[in-house]
């Protein structure tokens, strides 16, 4: 920072005179105390000579011990003052009364010199507490604080009157289920308001899927519907939009009142999401970050350059995240929409969902797109003119974006201060259709057999020279026990096994291979 | 009895009038009305109250060296600069010295700079000197009161001892010249040799408009516990530490280099004033000298100053209460700083959070152009009218002399 760099650069300007021996001459006057001015001197070089000889410095030893205040305390980490420069300042400052005022040899101040400050100029020591890092019980306090100022600022920044949050995912179980849903329910217990969980799942309300946002603690609504998830992206988004809307009829039906998100499973939102869209006041709109992806990276890359290539003036498209979110103009007035370029992925993108291509997004993602669920009531005061009657919509015609429930998109409200925070991500990755996966992700019963990785964290181990084998021979003969250590080994888990093999040397991880084999294959022998 | 409801009723506005003012909601945070021991006077106004005379001096002690350096202009000590700029255009200014109450010498001591920006105060004495003995020779209110009644900004390190290292300039002292003179300078330090009563002390200058762009919204959580950058250990200067900052500044980084709630280092990031928005303490330690710029920052970025300078004495301390809006640290505690700062309440923290958000206070911290009402300007004038009317023993009586014109260090008696 300025000062830090100013002041560095300041200090490098001062003289050597702030640590050399002829200081003296700054702080006497008059001629008389040239005598004391040359005793100094000598009693400095006699210091220096014993100092080379013992190895320390010792003139500060003699002075600390001479002139110690009660300002050095036992709890000093390095050398104790130095005499040299301040020893005439030292004595009026703090031992004032002490000295004879006469005696002082420089006329330091007008006022009085009984009124003497309590700071020293010198050399002070470095205070360190006994044992200096955090101490965990002044971090959960300070974290407290930190909570405490931050609802604060909440309670006076944020808004007055918090709605509930309505969040719409439409999901189907299949190997990424646990990993997408998990994260969006992490971020929905996080949320600081009101919160109902609408999940709609194709295929039917399993067990899998409720044993999943069981956990969560919120309030969840679990709807299950016939049809099963399609194949290809494009079937599976068709679908997902059937699945919202029979997410916003229960909603209607139930007549929930706040502001309806649709949280897609696979999408990551950021907190202040959730607090920029409770200035929703009736259809708003946020920027989504679109993450496509595709399975293959080297395509991915070779997809990059090209694009380079061809616009080489445009530079910003090739480096920057593509968003998709509302377009303002300077007044921050809405005009229209970023939507995602597909053109770069023009017959490349992934049609089926275990695809190794690039995924891509719809023209409008519905997860940019937050109302308040006042809109789809039947009867709701204040409704605006501009809202299809929701009630009416025929969804067999296919609804391609939100804006297809409004009669006039232009009303719709810009958040995320219009559009240039971008407060939630897509992102699209899905495991192969015939992947499996254990039920619930529980391994039960834990499974007996293991076998040795191909490849270890720790380098391959030469053979070993033949000098060494009387060394070997003690360890094969103790083949019966290191044989019972594996045995144990196979029943703990799988974290205390590389411990276990750290702390032997080298050598020993080949042999534990070896006789593990031999184990298991002598267990087998066993049963047999 | 109609008597008594006027009365009851003159109470009763009286109390309303007086609880509305303590807790004033607006469209931000709420503040907290800031009174010190001088009273509410953040925002009183100067104007009528007293009246300035600037002295007319020959270019060569202020617009001459502006042009040889114009650097003047941003660095820390800019203060005397734009003292005068503001003097010569506000409404206290008068062009009639003899109802002046106060008289304005602009000189720039501290505009003699090195290549790397840093001012040397070798020929600030001289300079002075030369002005004073030009005022005395040209008008005659310097001898009236042999400067009871003239004042001076020196914003140098030590003020008025003109050195930057703190054994000189205790060892100088104030210029025998100014020694009955008021003083407006940065350095502040309780029974000290550089700060001389009546002293008025005042921040150091930030520019307003770099703070201003670097504003961030308000309602952005403030996550950092502690925050600082800055240097710990002056290798280039005390290699060994213990000189700097009286150890304090390697005293927080041995402590506190690996605690989780300290975000402190020594590198410049680019978003040094968004952090400090994000924060809820900075520390304020001493440097060289006691006084710094990040007391001025805390303040506009409504981050809680932590101040580690023994015996401190902060700007306008007698119109600011800074021991309730900062938190002030002996060096000697400075190990247990992290067991201070945690019990802390929070009740006291916030209201701490509500009084640097006033807008009166933050206004005094700055020197804005063009000069706006509250702001450190106009301090200075309150504490000038503060100071008013004189006594009868500043005037001297005709021949009496009380300074010594030779005394100091031979070397400043040498003309300019």
């Amino acid at each position: 920072m300025k000062l830090s760099a100013l002041h560095q650069s300041y200090l490098n300007r001062r003289s050597n005179s702030f640590r050399s021996p002829t200081s003296v001459d700054s702080s006497v006057d008059g001629s008389g105390k040239s005598l004391i001015a040359l005793f100094w001197l000598i009693l400095h070089c006699l210091c220096c000579l014993i100092s080379l000889l013992l190895g320390f410095r010792f003139s500060r030893l003699v002075f600390f011990f001479l002139f110690s205040t009660s300002s050095t305390t036992t709890n000093l980490y390095s050398a104790p003052f130095r005499p040299d420069l301040p020893v005439k300042h030292l004595d009026v400052h703090t031992l004032g009364r002490r000295l004879d005022p006469g005696a002082a040899t420089n006329n330091f101040t007008v006022a009085s010199t009984t009124k003497s400050s309590r700071v020293v100029v010198g050399r002070h020591g470095i205070r360190i507490r006994p044992w200096p890092h955090p101490n965990p019980v002044e971090v959960m306090k300070a974290h407290q604080i930190i909570e405490r100022v931050q609802k604060e600022q909440k309670s006076v920044f944020g808004v007055k009157r918090s709605k509930m949050v309505i969040a719409v995912t439409p999901t189907y179980v299949r190997t990424f289920q646990a990993l997408h849903l998990n994260g969006v329910m992490h971020s929905l217990m996080l949320v600081p308001y009101d919160l109902v969980w609408v999940i709609v799942e194709a295929g039917g309300a399993t067990n899998e899927t409720a044993s999943i946002i069981a956990k969560s603690g919120i309030r969840t609504i679990h709807v299950g519907i016939d049809q099963r998830m399609p194949n290809t992206w494009e079937d599976r988004s068709k679908l997902e939009v059937f699945m919202r809307l029979q997410a916003l009829r229960v909603v209607k039906e139930e007549k929930l009142d706040g502001v309806v998100m649709f949280a897609d499973d696979s999408n990551m939102h950021s907190m202040e999401f959730f607090d920029e869209i409770q200035n929703v006041k009736w259809f708003g709109t946020v920027s989504v970050g679109i993450l496509a992806h595709s399975g293959n990276a080297e395509e991915m890359v070779l997809s990059m350059d090209k694009r380079k290539e061809m616009e080489k003036e445009a530079e910003e498209e090739s480096s920057l995240l593509p968003v998709q979110g509302p377009a303002c103009n300077s007044t921050d007035q809405l005009v229209g929409w970023h939507i995602f370029n597909t053109l770069p992925y023009a017959g490349k993108s992934a049609v089926y969902i275990d695809d190794v291509a690039a995924v891509l997004p719809q023209k409008l993602e519905w997860s940019g797109f937050v109302l308040n669920s006042r809109l789809l009531w039947e009867e709701a005061e204040n409704k605006p003119e501009w809202v299809k009657d929701f009630g009416s919509l025929n969804e067999n015609e296919g609804l391609e974006s939100p804006l297809s429930l409004l009669k006039d998109p232009s009303m719709v409200e810009p958040l995320g201060s219009c559009g240039r925070q971008v407060l939630l991500w897509w992102l699209r990755v899905e495991a192969r259709a015939d992947s499996k996966f254990p039920p619930g992700w529980i391994i039960d019963p834990p499974l007996e057999i293991t076998v040795a990785a191909k490849r270890t964290p720790w380098p391959d181990v030469p053979p070993e020279p033949p000098t060494k084998k009387k060394d070997q021979m003690p360890l094969s003969q103790g083949d019966n026990t290191v044989v019972v250590i594996p045995k144990q080994q196979q029943h703990s888990t799988k974290i205390r096994k590389p411990k276990r093999r750290s702390k032997r040397n080298k050598h020993e991880p080949k042999l534990t291979d070896t006789t593990q084999v031999s184990s298991s294959s002598s267990k087998r022998q066993e049963r047999n | 009895m109609k008597l008594w409801s006027w009365v009851l009723i003159f109470i009763v506005c009286n109390l309303t009038f007086s609880t509305i003012s303590a807790f004033r909601l607006s469209r931000s945070q709420p503040t907290e009305r800031i009174s010190g021991s001088a009273g509410d006077v953040l925002e009183d106004d100067p104007v009528g109250r007293l009246k300035v005379f600037v002295y007319e001096l020959p270019s060569k002690y202020n617009k001459k060296i502006l042009q040889k350096d114009p650097r003047c202009l941003n660095h820390m000590f800019a203060a005397e600069i734009y003292m005068q700029r503001f003097l010569l255009s506000s409404p206290v200014r008068t062009l009639n010295p003899e109802e002046a109450d106060w008289f304005y010498v602009p000189v720039y001591t501290t505009c003699d700079l090195t290549p790397n920006g840093l001012p040397l105060p070798f020929k600030s004495p001289r300079m002075m000197r030369s002005a004073i003995q030009l005022i005395a020779s040209n008008w005659p209110y310097w001898n009236r009161t042999e400067g009871a009644d003239h004042f001076f900004v020196v914003p140098h390190d030590f003020g008025a001892c003109f050195h930057y290292q703190e054994e000189k300039a205790i060892g100088r002292g104030i210029l025998t010249l100014l020694q009955r003179a008021t003083l407006v300078q940065t350095f502040g330090q309780r029974n000290h040799v550089c700060l001389k009563e009546g002293s008025i002390t005042v921040p150091p200058y930030a520019p307003p408009q770099k703070m201003q762009s670097h504003l961030i919204p308000e309602k952005t959580p403030r996550s950092i516990f502690v925050y600082f950058r800055g240097l710990f250990y002056d290798v280039g200067n005390d290699p060994e530490g213990g000189y700097y900052a009286r150890g304090a500044r390697a005293a927080v980084w041995e402590n506190f280099k690996d605690n989780p709630l300290f975000d402190i280092s020594t590198e410049h990031p680019t978003t040094y004033y968004e952090d400090m928005q994000r924060a809820i303490f900075c520390l304020c330690p001493l440097g060289w000298a006691p006084w710094s710029p990040r007391l001025v920052e805390a303040v506009i970025f409504g981050c809680i100053p932590v101040i580690i300078a023994d015996d401190i004495v902060l700007p306008f301390a007698d119109a600011i209460p800074w021991e309730e809006i900062g938190v002030f640290v002996d060096e000697k505690d400075v190990p247990y700083l992290d067991t201070i700062l945690t019990s802390i309440p929070p009740e006291v923290i916030l209201r701490k959070q509500r009084l640097l958000a006033n807008p009166s206070m933050k206004q005094a911290m700055l020197f804005p152009q063009p000069a706006q009402p509250g702001d450190a300007f106009h301090q200075v004038l309150n504490g000038l009218a503060r100071k008013l009317p004189h006594e009868k023993s500043v005037y001297l009586r005709p021949g009496e002399k009380l300074l010594n014109w030779t005394a100091g260090p031979v070397a400043d008696l040498k003309p300019w």
